[in-house]
């Protein structure tokens, strides 16, 4: 039996959301309780295994008292803040980042941002024709994941994800500034030439689907990706002695990507390569 | 950390430029030839990761010995300093002095921005890239502000070598521009720091006082005039004491924000978290700015003590100085002031035999505006992309390494000194009731005599107009820089203190004073402003990373319209702006629509 720590009981935080009183243990963002209150505040940046980078600035709300707004996936919840998350000037935030982003980057394959572009009234058409976008090509560059940072929106998650918040290989970086700033491992080379262990666990954190199996990747440019189709099957991986859990993605009795739940209490979605990508075995017919 | 390395190696000289910094590898697990004893025992570990902080210094050692960073070169960089080859990477490319493709020895920076730009910079930009083509040997690039605003157009020539050598010229011709760039030895040297003062030798003065009396290079000379009399009267009061002074003179951050420098100093004083730290932000980087440079260059010694004196104040052993990339000689000046004051007992293990240890590191920027920000800054010094950090928790609490620091503008520091030596009554008479003290306003543009001037809080915007000299059809006069605002000229009223300016519904800043005429269009003045923000933008959060972008678009689109052709990119550029304002992570993006927007409503661009 898996037996999850608990920790010290924590103290609860009241503080009011949209006027209303809520309680939060000590420690939680404005997010959880806005989330455990049933409110909901987009998020793309924001990762359930990673520490906040608050960089996508869609989950701004207002809170009495700041000059500014602030990101509800990072700011702690204070004793007696009022924190107000449907104000017209939240919601015109969340309407230009959703349009700035939708503006410049492919988010064909990015969840639920179609249903934020709708409520949120954003139209990512009114900057021109001309506006400049990333213009990225797709790096395949590998046999296991594809790169495509035509669909990036920079939000750091695999660069932590593959430093020191989990895999420690460091192979990924920011690099360059501003709008050319892009994800690049070093002197921008192919990932077969850097320190890449292809664990895979970037992929896992990717919100908008830049970082993607070859599998899906390939399936989706010859049209054949159906994730309705798709079941998920939940399994213990075989190699080694830890037993990470796998999630494999079934569509037409093959397997088409494998990911991992992140509520596993000890691997948190992460995979090794031998789990994320060696699977191939189990197809193999001949 | 198990690191990958590529095989790329250094080349003998990118291995001396790197050594020269960090002395000669240990073992092979820092970059040395393998031996047996390598194979028994794993050096590296915690140590050689605690040194990450030198990885902004080694860039520099190789940029300034070869002109640009190769892969052999951060590759072996990394190996000395146990850092993956991509954080390097992406450190190297967030720094327009860094090159990591190969160019020219020689980089030929010449200023394009605002001053500059009204100065002609635009016809000594073609002239310059006419006569040094590709083949010349010098790599020319438009540069955002050089801070040398009081002698535009200006250019700075930096020739890669053992030593580095720099040039500036400015004012600069393309004759003198080419000069300095093909040969910048034998260049003329550059005019004094008293030259950018017009109030030189004014007895009335405070701050600027020793600016052209002393000799910059002497600490005798400054000692002569007064020098070191406010740190000993801190050994007197006590550190409590000199941080109750402090906050009774109603001192105020000078950089643009305005913080009460005694609480701040307060606030780290009691943090139980050790060590504390001392950094002083010389990152002077908004354009229009140059008070920082002339007050390193024109007293440096000045800033020592003060720094001294703010350590002691706050419990801080130790200082860092983050002073712009593109200020050679106030770099220059510096460390023979720190080397100086160390050698006399200034510095060091027992500050006037005082038994406080203090001891002062200088630090290079390397072209990033937003390194001017305190977090940004934080991360520039501990070797990692200058990206501003999300607050809380504030610098007193976590700042520098993540411990307790205290950061403050020179400006701010250099007033300290007045306050310990003519006490915190004295002082607080100066100004207003609100803005006490004196300050040092950058006056440029289309003035007669630019430069630096020194006047208490209180003064009229159009009595520092008339003391520059300012020209016939002034057009529009801009407070605060880019991230500032635009006044008109009948404005003259305006009171110079931070709360007579906000009144007026602008800003003091960093005490930016840039004069207009009518000959350069507006659009082009709030074109140039957008693109230097969409420059110098991080690029970490999209209402900045891509506000930016989109407004330099609409900007670009409405250049020549004006009226109802305009006023659709408008809307949209008020929209955006409101975002960037609201949402953005830092000052730099919440400021960078407020000068385009004064513009707008003050100065009815477009109309």
């Amino acid at each position: 039996m898996t037996v999850t720590p608990l920790g010290i009981p924590r103290r609860l935080l009241e503080f009011t959301i949209d006027g209303e009183p809520v309680r939060a243990p000590e420690g939680s963002t404005i997010l959880d309780a806005c989330r455990a209150a049933g409110k909901d505040v987009p998020t793309l940046c924001q990762g359930d295994t990673l520490t906040p980078k608050n960089a996508c600035r869609v989950c701004v709300v207002e809170v009495e008292g700041s000059r500014t707004l602030v990101p509800a996936c990072s700011r702690r919840a204070e004793p007696g803040m009022e924190v107000r998350t449907d104000t017209e000037r939240a919601r015109h935030s969340r309407k230009i980042v959703l349009e700035l982003l939708a503006s410049s980057v492919d988010l064909s394959t990015t969840p639920q941002v179609a249903e934020w572009i709708k409520e949120y009234e954003a139209k990512p058409d009114r900057f021109g024709p001309d506006a400049a976008r990333l213009n990225e090509e797709p790096k395949v560059d590998n046999d296991l994941y594809v790169r495509d940072y035509d669909k990036c929106i920079l939000c750091y998650k695999c660069v932590d994800a593959c430093g020191d918040q989990w895999q420690n290989t460091f192979a990924i970086s920011v690099s360059g500034r501003g709008f050319d700033a892009r994800i690049a491992v070093e002197h921008d080379a192919p990932l077969t030439d850097s320190a890449c262990v292809y664990c895979g666990n970037c992929i896992e954190v990717c919100p908008t689907g830049a970082l993607s199996f070859k599998s899906e990747f390939d399936m989706r440019a010859a049209g054949t990706w159906d994730r309705s189709a798709q079941t998920e099957t939940t399994t213990v991986c075989a190699y080694c002695g830890v037993g990470c859990n796998l999630t494999l993605h079934v569509q037409d009795n093959e397997i088409v990507k494998v990911t991992s739940p992140h509520d596993n209490p000890v691997t948190h979605g992460n995979l090794c390569i031998k789990g994320r990508f060696g699977y191939q075995h189990v197809q193999n017919r001949d | 950390m198990d690191l990958h390395f590529g095989d790329s190696k250094p080349t003998d000289d990118e291995r001396a430029a790197v050594d020269a910094l960090l002395g000669a590898p240990e073992s092979s697990w820092e970059g040395a030839d393998r031996s047996d004893a390598d194979l028994r025992w794993a050096r590296g570990g915690r140590e050689a990761r605690d040194r990450r902080d030198l990885l902004l210094p080694g860039l520099h050692a190789i940029n300034d010995r070869i002109g640009w960073i190769s892969e052999g070169a951060l590759d072996y960089l990394c190996r000395r300093l146990t850092v993956p080859p991509a954080d390097a990477y992406g450190v190297a490319t967030f720094y327009a002095m860094f090159s990591v493709k190969p160019r020219p020895a020689t980089v030929l920076h010449v200023c394009t921005d605002l001053a500059c730009a009204a100065a002609g910079a635009p016809g000594l930009c073609a002239g310059i890239e006419a006569r040094l083509g590709p083949g010349s040997g010098v790599s020319v690039e438009r540069s955002p502000c050089l801070g040398l605003c009081e002698r535009a157009p200006a250019a700075l020539a930096i020739k890669a070598g053992d030593p580095v050598r720099t040039a500036v010229s400015a004012p600069a011709t393309v004759e003198a521009a080419v000069l300095a760039a093909s040969a910048p030895d034998s260049a003329p040297e550059e005019p004094p720091a008293a030259m950018a003062v017009p109030q030189a030798g004014d007895p009335s003065l405070t701050l600027l006082r020793r600016v052209g009396a002393v000799d910059p290079s002497s600490l005798d000379d400054y000692r002569a005039h007064g020098g070191y009399t406010a740190l000993r009267r801190a050994f007197a009061l006590g550190p409590a004491g000199v941080i109750r002074e402090v906050t009774d003179s109603g001192l105020v951050g000078r950089g643009g924000a305005a913080f009460p420098t005694g609480r701040k100093w307060q606030a780290t004083a009691s943090q139980p978290d050790r060590p504390h730290y001392l950094v002083c932000n010389a990152d002077e980087s908004e354009p229009g700015t140059f008070k920082d440079r002339v007050i390193m260059e024109g007293d440096p010694y000045a800033l020592v003590e003060a720094m001294t004196i703010a350590a002691y104040a706050t419990g801080a052993h130790r200082g860092y100085v983050y002073l712009r990339g593109e200020y050679p000689r106030a770099i220059h000046r510096m460390q023979h002031a720190v080397d100086q004051a160390r050698a006399r007992g200034l510095l060091g293990d027992d500050v006037l035999g005082q038994g406080y240890a203090f001891d002062i590191e200088i630090r290079r920027g390397a072209g990033a505006y937003i390194c001017g920000e305190e977090t940004a800054l934080f991360n520039s010094i501990e070797g990692y992309r200058g990206e501003p950090r999300s607050k809380p928790p504030f610098p007193v609490e976590k700042g520098l390494f993540g411990r307790p620091t205290v950061e403050n503008n020179v400006e701010t520091l250099v007033n300290v000194l007045p306050i310990l030596t003519m006490g915190a009554p004295a002082y607080a008479a100066i100004g207003t009731g609100r803005s006490t003290g004196p300050k040092l306003f950058c006056v440029s543009g289309s003035v007669d005599r630019p430069g630096i001037y020194e006047l208490p809080f209180g003064a009229t915007l159009g009595e520092l107009l008339d003391a520059a000299g300012v020209r016939e059809r002034l057009r529009a006069v801009l407070l605060g820089g880019a991230a500032g605002g635009f006044v008109r000229p009948d404005e003259r009223d305006i009171p110079l203190t931070f709360e007579g300016t906000r009144e007026a519904g602008t800003t003091l800043g960093s005490g930016v004073v840039m004069a207009f005429d009518d000959t350069v269009p507006l659009p082009r003045l709030l074109l140039r402003i957008a693109e230097f923000f969409r420059d110098e933008s991080c690029g970490q959060c999209v209402p900045c990373r891509v506000g930016t972008v989109r407004q330099e678009e609409a900007l670009h689109r409405i250049a020549e319209r004006t009226g109802a052709a305009a006023a659709d990119d408008i809307a949209l550029l008020r929209e955006v702006g409101r975002a960037m304002r609201d949402a953005s992570i830092c000052g730099l993006g919440q400021t960078a629509w407020n000068a385009v927007e004064s513009a707008i409503d003050r100065l009815g661009a477009y109309e």
